[in-house]
């Protein structure tokens, strides 16, 4: 195949657009992780209800788009908070499987929530942005204002992380949680921050998810378990890993799907993923 | 004799009871999979599938899902185990595992039927109610002598497993590899060993659930969905029993289905909604397990008082 | 400045100190030897809250240290350089510095502070944005105690402060404890290293297996039979 097939070309690239918004979800998983060492298996399931919001607030209610939107990240930021403090706290003091099934229960609530509230029909945001042609090749200007706002936000998180005092203690939190108080810290307190953000991220990540994919209860299960193992790759916690690691995997993703159907892309990637965890099993910038 | 209604709840439970210790038999060990619908949905496809295409008796079906299931729990067991991937990553690789599974099914969706499932095609023709030859039977207590043999043989197989490894060295590996290496204990044969056992067993459930339901679906034998469920049935009886997960099972079973009838034509879904949320608050309140956590009050109801032990504590000064 | 009352604290399986009471005062340098496992470490971890005291009571400045919580405690002028050091191995030296300037009256006074802690430790501000982690024991140390004075503390908790450094490091440490003690800073000192210390500090308390046994001035502890004979092996 000649290399520089055009299509293929597109492909790559739609990649890179992809890869942007996959590192912007694997960034709030990553926070949690790094900060409280819980897993949100529900992550994406809190997306989902961002896309929820979002829709409503847009279609139902008419509200201006970017007000919607607005009001989806903080509507998601306050779940990662009443996540935190009502279904995690309790566990926090248990083994790592409980926090893991705890979240995974919220999965199936928030599923099976999702179905009783919104029904199970596939909803569209209605928003259709065009196409934008580099050439021969097109790509939709949803996916690129996903890619710049993922960007965007991911810069945002990383001068917060490393300008502010908040963001300095929420990397301290990760690597010596039980001197914290004698820094003034409280980890309680930061472990709600972490939460918003988290939530935060996610919400921003369903703003940008509905612009390109109609929501449903199930919509989680798309992009819910590539995060994981994104963030498995790159190395559990570690915001600059799942990074890289996002750009890859949706390389794998595009230019598999580009070459067979759309879920051998995945599967290369998942093998890709084995063949990692042979070679770097606690993944590309992870700590043993 | 007993109703179909009734006998089909007693298939169920015996059927996951079965299913969720195959699942315990790792989970004891501290390896908590994510990732064992993927065996299960390799369980039950292949000899769907090998049936309707090749027209492959599932006993002869049931042979290759094994060698199949056996080939994948040792391709991501041995590098998880050689390299001590434990904790998050090993759920979180496990929970990769079973959703690449149910994608592949759905990838393959010319052979596989899809999303839409598949049937395998019937054996029993003019009104036949067996078929032992396609381990078709529509009569459905030969099933239940069937689901209760493999129960029993799933509990013997526990009881073997304890008695060949020792409770202390389960315990060893699971809490202090360094040191169960220490002693002797190949820790990472060892392990790969239970996985191959629990992966095998669970890949016949598969198999099983197949051939009863006649029918399969990516979503029920593969995925997230059915590795959490796994999970939850076996945390909730209490992993660490023999018959725990069996009471999970039933456990989870009644109240679902209970769920199902009280609210399930009145409003969709609800009736999940509730299954959700009473695992979460079961695992916030009850985390041992039903089983565990009876089996604790009667410890403690019978105990007679202990000298403290020394807790994890601080440094020497 | 602070004051200590009958205090008994432990751990969940066992009790570590017993009717402990101590007493520093405004400007003074206090030490608390003992030998290994008698409560020393458990002593400063009731003082700064890490972990509560069962009964007695706990003073700073008169003001009952009772309801306060750990992460408070800074705010009350009290800064405690844990054992081993405890920085965050993967900040900056300056991060590290920042960390401990975090309670909000500290972050006014942020750059004066940091210019004073270079100024007691010129090699840390050469390894300012160098990752902690990497630094030798000794610099370790000055920038554990540098964090802790960022805060603006009036108490100075020490633990252990030359626990696994090489003797010439010890010598260079307990002379910033001496620099630091002379600006006007109240220190009290958990150690190991009885002679050392005794140089540096004018009172100290011998603690063993989890009471005090013996309370004075430095120069009585180093004339004291028991002490030499015991601890300093004379």
């Amino acid at each position: 195949m000649d290399v520089f097939d055009i299509f293929l070309m597109e492909a790559i690239l739609n990649g890179l657009l992809l890869g942007g918004l996959l590192a912007l979800l694997s960034l709030g998983l990553n926070l949690i992780f790094g900060v409280i060492d819980v897993v949100w298996i529900c992550y994406a399931e809190l997306i989902m209800c961002g896309m929820y919001a979002v829709y409503y607030l847009h279609v139902q209610y008419h509200w201006p788009l970017l007000a919607a939107m607005a009001a989806a990240v903080v509507i998601v930021a306050v779940l990662g908070v009443i996540l935190h403090q009502f279904v995690i706290r309790p566990v926090l003091g248990a083994e790592p499987i409980n926090q893991l099934l705890v979240t995974g229960g919220v999965l199936f609530f928030l599923q099976a929530a999702a179905t009783l509230v919104f029904g199970i029909e596939f909803r569209n945001l209605g928003v259709t942005l065009p196409s934008i042609r580099l050439g021969e090749m097109s790509f939709s200007a949803a996916r690129l204002v996903a890619f710049c706002v993922a960007l965007a936000g991911m810069v945002g998180m990383y001068l917060f992380l490393s300008r502010s005092y908040l963001g300095t203690a929420i990397r301290a939190i990760s690597q010596d949680r039980a001197i914290m108080p004698l820094m003034g810290v409280s980890p309680a307190r930061i472990f709600v921050v972490a939460s918003a953000l988290g939530g935060a991220l996610a919400g921003l990540g369903a703003c940008l998810l509905v612009l390109q994919y109609d929501v449903h209860p199930a919509i989680g299960l798309s992009f819910g378990p590539i995060t994981f193992l994104i963030c498995v790759m790159g190395g559990l916690g570690s915001m600059a890993g799942g990074f890289i690691a996002a750009f890859v995997f949706a390389q794998f993703i595009s230019v598999g799907g580009f070459f067979f159907h759309l879920e051998w892309g995945y599967v290369f990637a998942f093998a890709f993923f084995i063949g990692m965890m042979f070679w770097r099993p606690q993944g590309i910038l992870g700590r043993r | 004799m007993i109703g179909n209604y009734p006998l089909h709840l007693m298939i169920l439970v015996l059927l996951w009871g079965y299913i969720y210790t195959s699942w315990s038999l790792m989970g004891r060990l501290g390896l908590v999979s994510f990732g064992h619908g993927a065996f299960m949905g390799i369980g039950a496809y292949t000899v769907v599938m090998l049936w309707n295409h090749f027209g492959l008796s599932p006993w002869l079906g049931a042979p290759a899902a094994l060698a199949f299931a056996a080939l994948v729990a040792v391709v991501i067991g041995y590098p998880c185990f050689r390299f001590k991937i434990v904790g998050h990553y090993f759920a979180l690789v496990t929970l990769a595992l079973s959703e690449v599974a149910r994608l592949v099914i759905v990838a393959l969706r010319d052979q596989t039927g899809g999303s839409l499932g598949a049937t395998p095609n019937s054996a029993l023709h003019g009104g036949a109610s067996a078929a032992p030859g396609a381990l078709q039977f529509s009569d459905k207590q030969v099933w239940f002598w069937i689901v209760l043999a493999f129960w029993l043989a799933g509990l013997w197989v526990w009881r073997a497993v304890d008695r060949s490894m020792g409770r202390l060295a389960l315990q060893a590996i699971s809490e202090e590899e360094e040191a169960a290496a220490s002693i002797g204990i190949h820790v990472t044969r060892a392990k790969l060993r239970i996985t191959l056992i629990s992966a095998l067993m669970t890949c016949v459930g598969g198999v099983l659930y197949a051939q009863y339901q006649l029918y399969v679906n990516p979503d029920t034998v593969s995925g997230i969905g059915i590795s959490l469920q796994m999970v939850f049935g076996a945390i909730a009886g209490g992993m660490f029993v023999m018959l725990g997960p069996t009471v999970g099972a039933a456990f989870t079973l009644l109240l679902a289905e209970g769920l199902r009838l009280a609210f399930g034509n009145k409003y969709p879904a609800l009736d999940s909604t509730l299954y959700g949320a009473m695992l979460v608050l079961f695992i916030i309140y009850m985390p041992k397990g039903i089983l565990g956590a009876a089996l604790e009050a009667l410890r403690a109801r019978t105990a007679r008082p202990m000298a403290p032990r020394s807790s994890s504590g601080m440094p020497s000064a | 400045m602070l004051s200590l009352s009958k205090v008994c604290a432990g751990y969940s399986s066992f009790q570590a100190l017993f009717d402990v009471s101590v007493e520093v005062g405004a400007g003074e340098a206090v030490a608390v030897i003992g030998p290994n496992g008698a409560g020393k470490t458990t002593l400063l971890r009731v003082i700064s809250k890490l972990i509560e005291a069962t009964s007695g009571e706990i003073r700073m400045q008169g003001a009952s240290l009772a309801r306060v919580p750990a992460h408070e405690v800074v705010a009350r002028g009290i800064a405690h350089v844990p054992e081993n050091r405890r920085l965050f191995p993967r900040l900056t030296v300056e991060e590290n510095l920042r960390m401990g300037a975090f309670p909000r009256a500290a972050r006014k006074r942020y750059a004066e502070r940091l210019k004073f802690v270079y100024g007691l430790f010129p090699r840390l501000e050469e390894r300012r944005s160098q990752p902690a982690g990497t630094l030798s024991g000794g610099e370790q140390q000055m920038c554990a105690i540098g964090r802790a004075l960022m805060s603006g503390p009036k108490l100075l908790l020490l633990d252990e402060p030359s626990a696994g450094l090489a003797p010439v490091v010890v010598q260079a440490i307990f002379d910033l404890v001496r620099r630091i003690c002379a600006q006007g800073y109240t220190v009290l000192i958990v150690e190991q290293n009885i002679r050392q210390v005794l140089k540096v500090v004018g009172r100290a308390y011998l603690l063993e297996a989890g009471r005090i046994r013996l309370a004075g001035n430095s120069k009585e502890f180093l004339d004291s039979q028991e002490i030499r004979k015991t601890y300093l092996g004379l």
